[in-house]
């Protein structure tokens, strides 16, 4: 329901969540629109059921995992900034936001970031390591199994999360940290992979 | 004590009899021409000083904004995001290509989520299904509350034009409207159940006629629509279907003014069975009981009995089984398509500027969406006819079904979709999800053999998959053929969402 859009939202949340962000206002203004339309109780927040009403998330192999990762440990539903948080982990990096001073923290869309958002949709429990089973997990919802023609079989999938984790793994701890993580994604450009092309 | 009480007296009648005057020839000044089928261009000069006056009053809030230095919320019309293009495979490759290389077993890399997870969360920001089951956003602001998102930006004057807009729609516009409404049905009643005394012949069918059209022209004016008929050498024959995209119950009003359709749908109790009734008298309608709506085979039958008879008027069907807010044209429903007779496709499109026409069922009953619509300022839009279409040699319902709508959707402007409206209400069916992950598994398996077998080339349209007649509609209620202002059943449904459905 559009016609509470700019009401709502009143200016100085509006800077915040722009500091936080870095989106620009109208940026803001339009994603909360989204965020009002896709509340159908509304009330300020979303569920997982809200998330579902989606038919293209629905059919998404890993829409289960995305939904969790809007939502903080442990709580059922979302607010505007938690919403706004999580969206921006796929701002684009800009250029000028480079070069920025080394002690101010991190913004959300940085490298290190986005490659956090990627590990944590393969760490259920979130103890920082991605075991062989977690993986073995994500596989299983990518693939179809049992379809004639493409022959993937559970025992395939597990030779698969067991050579993946063998490249990975440095430690020998036959589960993957974030370090190591990181180490195998080296040459793959996250950048633009995890980045959506906002509007102004 | 009654000293003062005279002079009021005295004004409550002058009131009274001023507003009973204008009442009343204004009225007359709607009726007459409707019942004798003329047109004297009163509407459209309302139309056209409407406009100007949004004009001015979007003028003077962008004036409003620019002082305090803020932007005007503008609806995205072209989007919050700007979507990639590119499919599953390609981006798939170009990850093998930059990533560590495996062996030439089943290749998987870690990197291989962030596509589905980019996609996932494109699909949250702007997703192409549930923003068509609102109502679509203006960009200038038409003096309805229910369409101001720039509250702040209201000067005095425009919250005067706005409140002297309020009590011309409420205080004049909507007693009229209600009453021309009401007369226009009864009319239609009454005129119906007397013809349907009338022994069955050319007396019957002329009279029937005249008076279906004159009801339909009170109704049409009881909404202030203005409506603008295109092509009209393609106006729907006899024995053939007419096919339209559903916005709203008051499509059928729209189409029957121009001529006469036989109505397709199911028969509810209260004041709508009363008019169905009546109209079945004096001229075949199709009307199913409950129990009927379900048996495929024997709606089939009665519309082929129906457009083998080349005396009875066209069939009137929305294949999209549900409203849609008049941005798109989602799936039709392909029971319809499978009768082998001419279809005359119809594209209707709403100018959202007087006053939104999308009947958003989940937020609105019935009621209260004929009183909004009764409130707005008008209902304008544009109907046009399309060139006659049957189905070809080797081609199938499904096929012939979509060859319609994408016929539809390029002249109403409207985007075609492959996405069913039963969405609204439904889930959508995990045999979509299969596509996807049968897609990746293709993809991890290194087959490069061609794709599917009828998958369409086009991104868009791979992830949506195809209607497939073996799969019956098993998540909402099937709902062959429907005609969308017998609609009551969708408020009870409503009602009873909370509550266990019980079968209908």
């Amino acid at each position: 329901m559009g016609s509470r859009a700019s009401s709502l939202l009143r200016e100085e949340e509006i800077e915040e969540i722009k500091k936080e962000t870095g989106f620009s206002h109208s940026q803001i203004t339009r994603l909360y629109s989204r965020f009002t339309s896709l509340d159908k109780g509304e009330n300020g927040t979303l569920g997982r059921e809200d998330f579902q009403r989606i038919p293209e998330l629905a059919i998404n192999p890993l829409g289960d995992r995305i939904i969790n990762a809007f939502f903080p440990e442990g709580e059922d539903q979302v607010n505007f900034r938690g919403f706004m948080r999580t969206l921006a982990h796929f701002r684009p990096i800009e250029d000028n936001e480079k070069n920025k001073d080394p002690t101010a923290s991190e913004p959300l869309n940085s490298r290190i970031n986005k490659l956090l958002f990627a590990f944590q949709l393969y760490d259920l429990d979130r103890d920082d390591k991605i075991s062989r089973d977690e993986l073995l997990q994500v596989l299983r919802m990518m693939v179809l199994r049992m379809m004639v023609g493409v022959n993937i079989s559970d025992e395939q999938l597990g030779s698969i999360a067991d050579r993946t984790i063998q490249e990975a793994d440095q430690n020998g701890d036959n589960s993957i940290s974030f370090n190591e993580f990181i180490k195998v994604l080296e040459k793959v450009d996250v950048e633009q992979k995890m980045s959506i092309r906002f509007l102004h | 004590m009654g000293w003062f009480l005279i002079p009021f007296d005295n004004l409550l009648c002058m009131v009274l009899g001023i507003s009973f005057t204008v009442g009343f020839s204004s009225l007359l000044v709607i009726v007459v021409p409707a019942v004798l089928g003329v047109s004297i261009g009163i509407r459209r000069l309302y139309m056209k000083s409407l406009l100007k006056v949004f004009e001015w009053a979007t003028v003077r809030m962008e004036r409003g904004a620019k002082e305090k230095n803020q932007h005007l919320y503008k609806p995205y019309s072209n989007g919050i995001i700007a979507k990639e293009l590119s499919s599953l495979e390609q981006e798939i490759q170009e990850l093998r290509a930059s990533g560590t290389t495996l062996s030439s077993e089943p290749e998987f890399e870690m990197a291989d989520i962030m596509y589905f997870c980019r996609r996932g969360v494109e699909s949250i920001v702007d997703d192409e299904v549930t923003k068509r089951f609102s109502a679509q956003e203006l960009e200038s602001w038409n003096l309805l509350t229910r369409s101001n998102f720039n509250a702040r930006h209201i000067s005095l004057r425009l919250s005067v034009l706005w409140g002297l807009g309020l009590f011309i729609r409420y205080g004049f516009l909507l007693p009229l409207r209600v009453t021309l409404a009401a007369s226009g049905i009864g009319l239609l009643v009454v005129l119906t159940t007397i013809v349907g005394f009338i022994p069955s012949g050319w007396l019957r069918t002329y009279l029937s006629e005249k008076i279906h059209l004159m009801s339909y022209r009170i109704c049409v004016r009881s909404l202030t629509a203005i409506i603008t008929y295109h092509n009209s050498e393609n106006k729907p024959k006899n024995g053939g279907i007419c096919v339209a995209n559903h916005t709203t119950p008051i499509d059928v009003i729209i189409l029957a003014n121009d001529g006469c359709y036989s109505m397709v749908g199911q028969i509810h109790g209260g004041l709508i069975g009363v008019v169905q009734r009546a109209m079945v008298k004096s001229s075949p309608h199709i009307w199913f009981e409950r129990s009927e709506v379900k048996d495929r085979h024997l709606v089939a039958e009665r519309l082929s009995n129906h457009v083998a008879d080349k005396t009875k008027h066209p069939i009137l069907i929305f294949p999209e089984g549900t409203c849609i807010n008049n941005t798109s044209v989602m799936m039709f429903k392909k029971g319809s398509f499978e009768i082998g007779c001419t279809f005359y496709p119809v594209a209707i499109k709403y100018d959202p500027r007087f006053g939104d026409a999308f009947w958003n069922s989940s937020k609105f009953g019935m009621v209260n969406y004929l009183l909004r619509m009764m409130s707005s300022w008008a209902i304008v839009c544009s109907v046009w006819y399309l060139p006659p279409m049957s189905r070809e040699e080797g081609e199938d319902a499904v096929q012939f079904a979509n060859r319609v709508k994408a016929a539809i959707a390029t002249q109403g402007g409207l985007v075609d979709l492959l996405w069913d409206g039963g969405l609204k209400r439904g889930k959508v069916k995990n045999t979509f999800k299969e596509e996807q992950q049968k897609l990746y598994s293709k993809v991890l398996v290194g087959d490069q053999e061609d794709q599917g077998e009828d998958r369409p080339q086009e991104d868009e349209e791979e992830e949506e998959g195809d209607q497939n007649e073996d799969r019956p509609l098993e998540d909402y209620t099937p709902r062959p053929l429907e005609d969308c202002s017998l609609r009551l059943q969708e408020e009870e449904e409503e009602r009873g969402s909370e509550t266990p459905m019980k079968d209908q």
